[in-house]
């Protein structure tokens, strides 16, 4: 924790800059007339953020604050194991909706995640896999309007668009 | 007798054959929401907001305030089961709920909690029906440099009361309020922080993305990797005779029940503090004020009762300065705040005028929303423990889906998934290291309202910050936001002037 608690602090300070340089692109002082510049407001808050990173830096090069002693680790072999295969499986199913859709890429993340991480039986996870994006479908484009992405899949909802609008 | 007249028509609106359904399908949702480890009202709003788009907005704030007391409801349900807390909200109930059902006494504690749940809504919900009209009327004199004070004051307090690390909850609080400033200026038009010409970031950051990102996504790293799949489900047995008796025994635990309920109620009513710490200070009090003191932590039915009546008293209070003030008093109703502004609704003191249907039909929900949770929580509590008794991996995967496609329908924009998917990594990689969420959500979706007050102040003073001390309501309130701010550093130079005086004594 010690180490993360530094490494983050040095992280962020340097995110707060790009901040402040970025809204800096806009006038931050005084308009005549107009008031507090479009850029003045984000431009603060980058340089409180700032101001935070340097506290934090600060108190743990002073050896005070409430995690600068700690011994545990930031993360365990385990942690990072769970957190790797829960946000990569999630981020490569996101970025596969992009090519195969979202009616696609979610029966392919619940099988993943079901039968491979979790062991269940393939019954259990395919009436899941298959029942979900049905769901999704009635839901969303049926229900609400709202048309999913669907990647080079979708000349194979014509046919289902014809019957239903 | 005008209040009378306004909640009669509220409950018209209530009664109508759709809304009603709303509120049994939302109680019923937020009850199995709630009772999930690491899902709590917050998440299940949070989660569920998009979805509200297809109704008019006072059903669909009906829906999620049924949600919303629906999971305050059922996140008893799995801290007497399964020890562990459906939400931060239902911390205080492990205490003694989980020596209960140890003991095989499960069913005892879950009527308890049923109960004590039903009499802090109902009495939080009365005193919410009498003291918002009055809070409205003052409020409705207020004009930017008020509307401003009252913004830091709900900043300060999340520093002076929020008890998490100084720095980071500041650090917290800039970062949400640097989010809202991007996409197009408010006054200029010019565009700001657009990162890389990047288009989608030209809309701005919606606050949803960034509360599912945290709330959904974050949240369900953070269960997967401390609960290490771990579960272990206690046995209940539940009948009729058993749940009556359950009830007769609660008589003993009425005073608890009340003294929960009215000290939940005003803790929610001040922003940032909430339903945890309300909870918590009940269960403290109650066990003060007991006489078999020693009995708490090991299945003391007082120590269930006290935390669960605050909670959901808590969670009303916390309604009141959003309809109000238009500050949300939680991260839940920061999530419901920024859902009116979707259905087009301004949120703040011109809401009991200009919407005053609205409102009433929200508050007149609320009375059915809390008789409802109640009879679904008794009624279903054998199927809530099958559903507790699903394993992690079906229940992550469905509500990573949820996230991804609720984060994708407000705006249908790829954009939107993927920054929603940074926010969730990036914020459970913070909270990792104790940087408090809850602020960045409540900044996200105060900023634009903070940045326009503030503007519009200097532009009336033509530059002069003394406009927000001199006038005669934002003076006091500017005030007394600086002390809560100062509050952390008053504390501590008096603590190190005791450890001073300490070591001269020695």
């Amino acid at each position: 924790m010690r180490r993360a608690e530094l490494v983050m602090a040095v992280v962020l300070a340097v995110f707060s800059c790009y901040l402040m340089w970025k809204s800096s692109e806009l006038p931050v002082g005084w308009i005549p007339e107009r008031g507090p510049g479009p850029g003045a407001f984000p431009f603060w808050l980058a340089a409180g953020m700032l101001a935070c990173c340097g506290w934090i830096i600060l108190r743990w090069l002073r050896g005070v604050g409430p995690l600068v002693k700690s011994e545990e680790s930031y993360m365990d072999r385990h942690s990072l194991n769970q957190f790797l295969l829960g946000a990569g499986s999630l981020g490569v199913m996101i970025g596969l909706i992009h090519v195969i859709g979202v009616y696609g890429s979610v029966p392919l993340f619940l099988i993943f995640y079901m039968r491979v991480l979790g062991g269940h039986t393939w019954m259990k996870t395919g009436t899941i896999a298959i029942l979900s994006p049905v769901i999704t479908f009635l839901f969303f484009e049926l229900a609400l309007k709202i048309t999913l992405p669907k990647g080079f899949t979708e000349p194979m909802f014509y046919p289902i668009y014809d019957l239903v609008y | 007798m005008e209040i009378l007249s306004h909640l009669i028509d509220g409950f018209a609106i209530t009664l109508q054959p759709m809304n009603l359904g709303l509120i049994v399908f939302g109680c019923a949702l937020g009850l199995f929401i709630g009772a999930m480890p690491g899902l709590g009202s917050v998440n299940g709003v949070a989660i569920l907001l998009p979805m509200t788009f297809l109704v008019p907005p006072a059903s669909a704030i009906i829906f999620l305030a049924a949600i919303y007391y629906g999971a305050m409801y059922g996140g008893a349900i799995s801290s007497i089961m399964l020890g562990i807390p459906g939400a931060s909200t239902a911390v205080a109930t492990t205490f003694d709920g989980r020596p209960l059902a140890m003991q095989g006494l499960a069913d005892r504690a879950l009527v308890a909690a049923a109960t004590a749940s039903f009499v802090g809504g109902t009495i939080s919900v009365i005193l919410f029906t009498m003291f918002a009209p009055p809070l409205a009327d003052v409020a409705l004199a207020f004009g930017a440099p008020e509307e401003f004070a009252l913004m830091m004051l709900a900043f300060a307090t999340f520093i002076g009361l929020g008890g998490d690390d100084i720095p980071k909850t500041f650090f917290s609080i800039f970062i949400g309020l640097v989010l809202s400033a991007v996409g197009l200026d408010i006054v200029s038009g010019e565009p700001r922080l657009i990162f890389g010409g990047i288009p989608g970031f030209m809309h701005g950051v919606n606050f949803l993305v960034l509360a599912i990102g945290i709330y959904g996504i974050g949240e369900m790293l953070w269960t997967i990797e401390s609960s290490r799949g771990k579960l272990n489900v206690s046995q209940a047995t539940v009948s009729v005779r058993r749940i009556i008796g359950c009830l007769k025994d609660l008589k003993s635990t009425i005073k608890s029940m009340f003294m929960g309920s009215f000290l939940g109620y005003f803790v929610g009513i001040l922003p940032a503090a909430g339903a945890t710490p309300g909870s918590l200070m009940a269960y403290g009090v109650s066990k003060t004020l007991s006489k078999e003191p020693d009995s708490f932590g090991k299945g003391n039915v007082e120590g269930v009762v006290a935390p669960e009546a605050a909670n959901n008293a808590a969670s009303t209070g916390s309604m009141l300065p959003m309809l109000t003030l238009g500050i949300p008093g939680s991260p839940t109703t920061a999530i419901l705040l920024g859902g009116m502004v979707i259905w087009g609704l301004e949120p703040g003191p011109r809401l009991f005028v200009d919407n005053q249907e609205f409102v009433w039909a929200l508050i007149a929900s609320l009375y059915a929303a809390n008789l409802f949770a109640v009879l679904i929580n008794i009624a279903f509590i054998p199927m809530f423990i099958w559903v507790l008794r699903l394993p992690f991996t079906i229940l992550v995967p469905i509500i990573f889906i949820l996230c991804v496609v609720g984060g994708y329908a407000p705006t249908q924009d790829m954009h939107d998934v993927w920054l929603m998917f940074g926010f969730g990594v990036v914020g459970y990689l913070m909270r990792k290291l104790d940087y408090p969420m809850a602020p960045a959500v409540l900044a996200i979706v105060l900023g634009p309202l903070a940045e326009t007050s503030m503007r519009q102040s200097l532009l009336m003073s033509h530059g002069n910050f003394s406009i927000f001390f001199e006038r005669a309501v934002a003076g006091p309130i500017m005030v007394v936001a600086i002390v809560l701010f100062l509050l952390p550093v008053i504390k501590m130079i008096k603590d190190r002037i005791k450890t001073l005086a300490q070591g001269a004594d020695a």
